[in-house]
């Protein structure tokens, strides 16, 4: 038996004559999906395997589909003779470009046995000759496998040798995928060992006691058993280069550290191999700790850094760690390439006016989930972008010297205690806005122009057609507010089921049904208002809105509509609405309670004429005066004419239409006034969404509705919005419920909403709807038109989907809190705003509007 | 129903009342195109419309007709009668009662003058025969209305020409009826105009017509557009540009100029509108496009408030008409996303020139050219905003007026040709 172990994902060639065994041999060591083979794809492109003819187009399909699947990285097998040498170097380049190890498995068998096997095959009679010819290609190439770039090369002679072989696969050396930490991921040290102990131990690290200047490795570990891992560049520019080796290698040793290699720990090995290198960039201090040194820690350290990694691949990929950073698609991966940018960054080869290399920006675009963390660059602060993080804080420099804990992604800091050496371009000076804000003013429409897949943290991952999102990107950037203040976008409420019989379309019964049936008793009931949907995001003042949300424009918070939309025209008006808001949250104490200095409140703004206007002109008050007026000149006619057959009929009738587009009035003009003024507004907000840090959909309506209960004393603009909580479990909590809508929606009210107290709720099925609407009798004579209670409209009335609108709530809920989320961890505005897109690109779905 | 409240040798009153099924009407067939807002809270089951015409249609066939059984004679003679329809969905104004009855004999009751509604009672008196008083108002109601609740195809030329037989042909505003009639669909409104009268169609829609458009109307007598289309091309033609990015190409006007340039290798409109940009496509005929021409002009959805690593490497964008569309505090992304990310060695943007707008007759004081537009600059204030972004992003800039000049308030539209420093 030869046991060879290769790369779980590699590029695999089979090189070997026909009838050399290949295919069987694949057969038995890999799946079938993963063995792409040039007869297949001749089939598929010729209808006929041995077709040469078709040889050109099937090695293009074989191509094709080699490099998309290791595009996935997905282990592949080659399943062609790939006798010759520019045969193979083709395949070589593809392991290149998709940065997977190229590895050849050779089955050199004898010409003459190939020949047998072929001979007892069908559509194989090609002559002696064939795999003869390619037992002599392969021969000439045999030995140099290895040069043209295969990283693994087995050669099997016999047929014995074949059936010998057993072959198991590893994961790639910087595939961590299993460790999760934690992390204590530390920057450059360049020898500023004072700093790195000071830092270790604001860490929470132990290290053990040692001597200075000595050859003994240094020990040191956490006791919640963290691990330090170390982005390279360990030495050269600081005072303590070998301290700081010594420490590094200890704990590498002991497995409490990690350490990927840097360009500077790369050099600093040319040297300890006697290769000539310039002492440049602070290596000489290094070489002159070093040359005082035994032999054998030299060739300790330089064995401790041929051993180091180009990144590493960690937390089920959710965290990358390379000296220079990189970019998503080398992520774990392996080639030259992927070493080289792991070390050096992405180049041009052009040098800036400092004679640095001028560096891509490979961070700007980058979109991966995965955060990336590096050093490489000094910064004067360490901050996200794009989920990458630069943790070089030029501590040689000057600067400090900094570690991010992860997950926690918090940084820890400590200042150098001198400036070791000066660097070629000043450290960034101070900036008014993060690089993720500066980042953040322009986001990139060809991030969305796609069909979105968006993971939500609520146990489902949710798809955005193209059209769908190409008209919500239409929208949004004809008449949206500025994208950095556009944080959530509100869900669509379910309707209550329908009342089975009865005068009543919708009724609280259903609603409490639905609730309880899916195991909710606890439960909020609001009185529904009928305004407009207004979001308002307030900030403490313009200096906490530049901070947090990027804005330097001096506002200090905005209001808009459910679909994104400025609510108010006139941009004054809006900031003399915004300041009251803020006043109010001020003298309520609310940005001390919520430890915030900004906040998101969800609210309805009435009047309804205010927005609706238009609407009103050109739809509601026609349809309400139509009706009238027919009805009444129905019956002025009846009024007139003497017994007629039939009449009294009609006459009763029409006297219930009047009456029912009277009605209908009334109840829009409950929701009219002339709101000229601001004081004429009513704001009724009804959710804290958020604040600094937390997202409030974990917290019960009831606190909700009592903070804002504060807030609504505060301003007379505000209108404190009715609530109860209930046990659906008392029958007189139950009909108190009924009561109240009675009431409410006799009074014109619009009717309540039912909310699990929990905010957000899973049951069985999934999510239990968030809230569900009551409306009542008369409000929906501006839903469903002024007769719609008429016995027989409304039997059919009755047979209405809801289907379609609970599942848009449920999406759109999903959606708006994991943006919201989003946007409170800190995440980039591209992975906010996608949220937000989406919940306008679901509401481009057919669902009947009158839900 | 039909019933006589009153019959007498002197009057008599007919009254039809016509109930439509409130429900059916949304859940049936007959859903209208207006967007999903006009299925559920519409006038449709209360005003007299077109279902008003289709009812009179099947129940007074015979009276239309001129015919009676029993009374032929009344029948055939003009007699005085007093016509109410109540509610009638009027689509315009007081005027435009009178534009369509006056002419035909009739004396308007009611609405009155003071009318701000747009549902009102219409009484009308006129002395003639019943089967012509009933095909005015099978013609007439929905033409107030300017809607119709089916397709309507060529079959309805022939309706319309039976029902006004003998009086459409004479009617003053006989264009307005047939377009109304007709749902504004041209082609059968001038096959229809033609049986009329063998008349020729007229060049420009006076009123109403959904393809207005404000501001080519205001600027059409001075060929504004062209001039600016020439203007532009020009200045590309001179800065030997070979590639060109139209931000905001609408329906590719400038495209189709540009497409004649030799020189111009590459041609890229961008809009936001998914439906512009179909139209874009039939009108530049790309679909018949072969691979030269596909492979030299394309088009691609996207948006000026937002970045597009797509537009990286053009020699040359184009902002014809297009800044004002967008809300003044989005124009930042506009810059950003231009001149910081893009960076073409050329940027040609035109917009209207506010100053010039008191020149314009039809537009009232104050108003802007277009409902669309966010915002239009005097010169000043588009001098000053170019000049910044030009000196923040390393450009300079230059300006030309667009249009004749009037010695106190500019040129109608203007131009600024923004070129990279260093860039050849």
């Amino acid at each position: 038996m030869t046991k060879i172990a290769i790369p779980d994902f590699a590029l695999v060639v089979l090189v070997g004559a026909t009838g050399s065994g290949k295919s069987s041999f694949a057969r038995k060591h890999f799946l079938e999906t993963e063995i792409v083979s040039s007869d297949a794809c001749r089939a598929i492109v010729s209808d006929d395997e041995t077709d040469l003819a078709a040889t050109g187009d099937a090695f293009d399909l074989l191509h094709y589909t080699a490099s998309i699947r290791l595009k996935r990285r997905l282990l592949t097998v080659i399943d062609a003779t790939s006798v010759k040498r520019e045969d193979r170097a083709k395949l070589v380049q593809l392991a290149r470009k998709y940065h997977a190890l190229p590895v050849a498995l050779v089955l050199d068998i004898d010409p003459q046995i190939c020949h047998e096997r072929n001979q007892d095959r069908p559509n194989r009679d090609f002559g002696e000759h064939v795999p003869r010819n390619h037992s002599r290609a392969l021969g000439r190439g045999l030995r140099g496998l290895q040069k043209e770039g295969f990283r693994q090369v087995q050669i099997m002679k016999s047929s014995e040798d074949v059936d010998a072989l057993e072959i198991s696969r590893e994961p790639l050396w910087t595939d961590n995928r299993t460790d999760h930490g934690p992390f204590d991921i530390i920057g450059d040290i360049h020898g500023c060992f004072d700093e790195l102990t000071e830092l270790m131990g604001e860490l929470g690290y132990q290290i053990d006691p040692f001597e200075a200047g000595c050859e003994d490795l240094i020990r040191a570990r956490h006791p919640e058993g963290r691990t330090a891992f170390f982005v390279g560049d360990i030495t050269d520019r600081g005072p303590r280069n070998l301290d700081a080796l010594r420490l590094v290698m200890g704990m590498c040793d002991e497995g409490s550290g990690r350490c990927v290699i840097g360009n500077h720990d790369f050099k600093l090995n040319k040297w300890l191999k006697g290769r000539n290198v310039t002492q440049a960039h602070g290596l000489d201090l290094t070489v002159a700790e070093l040359e005082k040194t035994s032999e054998a820690f030299r060739k300790q350290v330089s064995d401790f850094i041929w051993d180091l990694r180009s990144h590493a691949w960690l937390a089920d990929g959710n965290l990358v760690i390379a000296h220079a950073g990189l970019k998503e698609e080398l992520h774990g991966r392996g080639s030259s390439h992927v070493r080289n940018f792991a070390m050096f960054g992405e180049t041009t080869g052009e040098v800036d006016e400092f004679g640095l290399p001028v560096r891509l920006e490979w961070a700007r675009d980058y979109r991966g989930n995965a955060d990336v963390v590096f050093g490489h660059t000094p910064m004067a602060e360490a901050e996200w972008l794009n989920n990458t993080m630069c943790v070089d804080t030029g501590c040689a420099f000057g600067g400090k010297l900094t570690a991010l804990r992860w997950p926690e992604r918090e940084t820890v800091s400590v200042p150098a205690k001198a400036q070791y050496a000066i660097p070629a371009k000043p450290l960034d000076a101070d900036q008014s806005l993060s690089a993720q804000q500066d980042h953040d003013r322009l986001l990139y429409f060809d991030d969305y122009a796609t069909k979105m897949r968006i993971e939500t943290r609520f146990k489902s991952t949710l798809q955005i057609p193209e059209e769908n999102s190409l008209a919500a990107l239409e929208v949004m950037s004809r008449f949206a507010v500025d994208p950095r203040w556009l944080i959530y976008l509100p869900p669509t409420m379910a309707a209550c089921p329908t009342a089975p019989e009865g005068p009543f379309l919708e009724h609280p019964d259903q609603a409490m049904d639905h609730f309880a049936s899916r195991g909710v008793t606890d439960l909020v009931v609001e009185e529904k208002h009928m305004g407009s949907r207004a979001l308002l995001v307030l900030a403490k003042d313009a200096d906490a809105a530049q901070v947090r949300f990027g804005i330097e424009d001096g506002k200090a918070g905005v209001i808009y509509t459910r679909t994104g939309r400025p609510f108010f025209k006139d941009e004054t008006e809006e900031a003399a609405v915004v300041a009251r808001m803020r006043a109010a949250m001020q003298s309520a104490g609310l940005w001390q309670e919520l430890q915030s200095e900004w906040v998101l409140l969800d609210a309805e703004l009435m009047p309804w004429s205010a927005k609706a206007q238009d609407l009103l002109k050109r739809q509601y008050f026609p349809t309400m005066t139509a009706a009238k007026s027919s009805a009444s000149a129905l019956l002025e006619a009846i009024a007139t004419s003497g017994a007629i057959e039939g009449l009294d009929a009609l006459r009763a009738r029409a006297t219930n239409q009047l009456s029912n587009a009277e009605r209908m009035g009334q109840t829009i003009d409950g929701y009219c006034w002339a709101a000229d003024r601001i004081d004429e507004y009513r704001i009724a907000p009804f959710h804290i969404l958020a604040s600094e840090g937390k997202v409030h959909a974990d917290q019960p309506h009831t606190w909700h509705m009592e903070t804002l209960g504060k807030l609504a004393e505060a301003d007379p603009i505000l209108q404190m919005t009715g609530w109860k909580r209930v046990d659906l479990n008392s029958a007189a909590d139950r009909e108190a419920v009924v009561s109240w809508w009675m009431k409410h929606t006799g009074a014109g009210g619009e009717g309540l909403v039912l909310k699990p107290n929990a905010f957000t709720l899973r049951g069985d099925k999934g999510l239990i709807q968030p809230a569900m609407k009551v409306r009542g009798r008369d409000y929906l004579r501006i839903i469903y038109g002024p007769d719609y209670d008429f016995p027989e409209n409304i039997e059919r009335l009755r047979q209405r989907g809801l289907g379609r609108k609970f599942s848009l709530a449920e999406r759109e809920f999903k959606l708006g809190f994991e943006g919201l989320n989003r946007f409170v961890e800190g995440r980039p505005l591209s992975k906010v705003h996608e949220c937000a897109l989406a919940v306008l690109a679901l509401e481009s779905e057919p669902v009947d509007p009158r839900l | 129903m039909i019933f006589y409240p009153e019959r007498s040798q002197d009057r008599t009153t007919a009254v039809m009342h016509l109930d439509l099924d409130p429900v059916a009407l949304v859940r049936g067939k007959n859903q209208q195109s207006d967007g999903l807002l006009a299925q559920y809270v519409n006038d449709r089951p209360f005003v007299a419309s077109s279902f008003l015409s289709v009812a009179m249609g099947r129940v007074f066939a015979q009276t239309m007709a001129g015919k009676s059984k029993d009374r032929q004679d009344l029948a055939d003679r003009a007699l005085s009668f007093e016509v109410r329809v109540v509610p009638v969905a009027l689509s315009g104004d007081l005027d435009l009662v009178k534009r369509l009855f006056e002419p035909l004999g009739y004396t308007i009751l009611s609405p009155s003058e003071t009318i701000q509604e747009q549902v009102v009672d219409l009484r009308l008196s006129a002395t003639m025969r019943l089967a012509d008083i009933l095909r005015h108002i099978y013609v007439l109601v929905p033409v107030l209305d300017n809607f119709k609740h089916y397709y309507v195809s060529e079959e309805e030329i022939d309706k319309l020409l039976a029902k006004g037989d003998g009086w459409l042909s004479e009617h003053p505003d006989k264009e307005l009826i047939t377009r109304r009639a007709l749902k504004h669909r041209k082609s059968l409104m001038n096959m229809a105009l033609a049986r009329l009268e063998e008349a020729a169609p007229p060049d420009e829609a006076p009123e109403g017509a959904p393809k207005l458009r404000p501001e080519e109307q205001l600027e059409k007598p001075m060929r504004l557009h062209a001039l600016r289309l020439d203007a532009v091309a020009e200045v590309l033609r001179q800065n030997n540009i070979a590639s060109v990015l139209d931000l905001g190409c609408g329906e590719g006007r400038l495209m189709s100029r540009l497409i004649k340039e030799r020189g111009l290798a590459r041609i890229v409109g961008v809009d936001a509108s998914v439906r512009t940009l179909e139209a874009a496509h039939r009108k530049l005929r790309l679909h018949q496009a072969g691979d030269a021409m596909a492979k030299r002009v394309t088009l691609q959805m996207g948006s000026l408030t937002y970045g597009d690593r797509r537009w990286q490497g053009f020699d040359a964008a184009t902002l014809v008409e297009v800044i004002e569309h967008i809300e003044p505090h989005r124009l930042s992304a506009l810059v950003l996303s231009l001149f910081a990310d893009a960076r073409p060695g050329l940027v040609v943007m035109t917009t209207p020139n506010r100053e010039y707008n008191v020149l314009f007759e039809g537009l009232k004081d104050g108003k802007l050219r277009h409902p669309d537009h966010r915002f239009e600059w005097t010169r000043a204030e588009f001098e000053s905003w170019a000049d910044t972004v030009a000196g923040e992003h390393g450009y300079d800039v230059s300006f030309a007026p667009l249009g004749p000049v009037d010695d106190t308030h500019g040129s109608p539209s203007q131009m600024a040709v923004f070129k990279q420093k260093g860039v050849a």
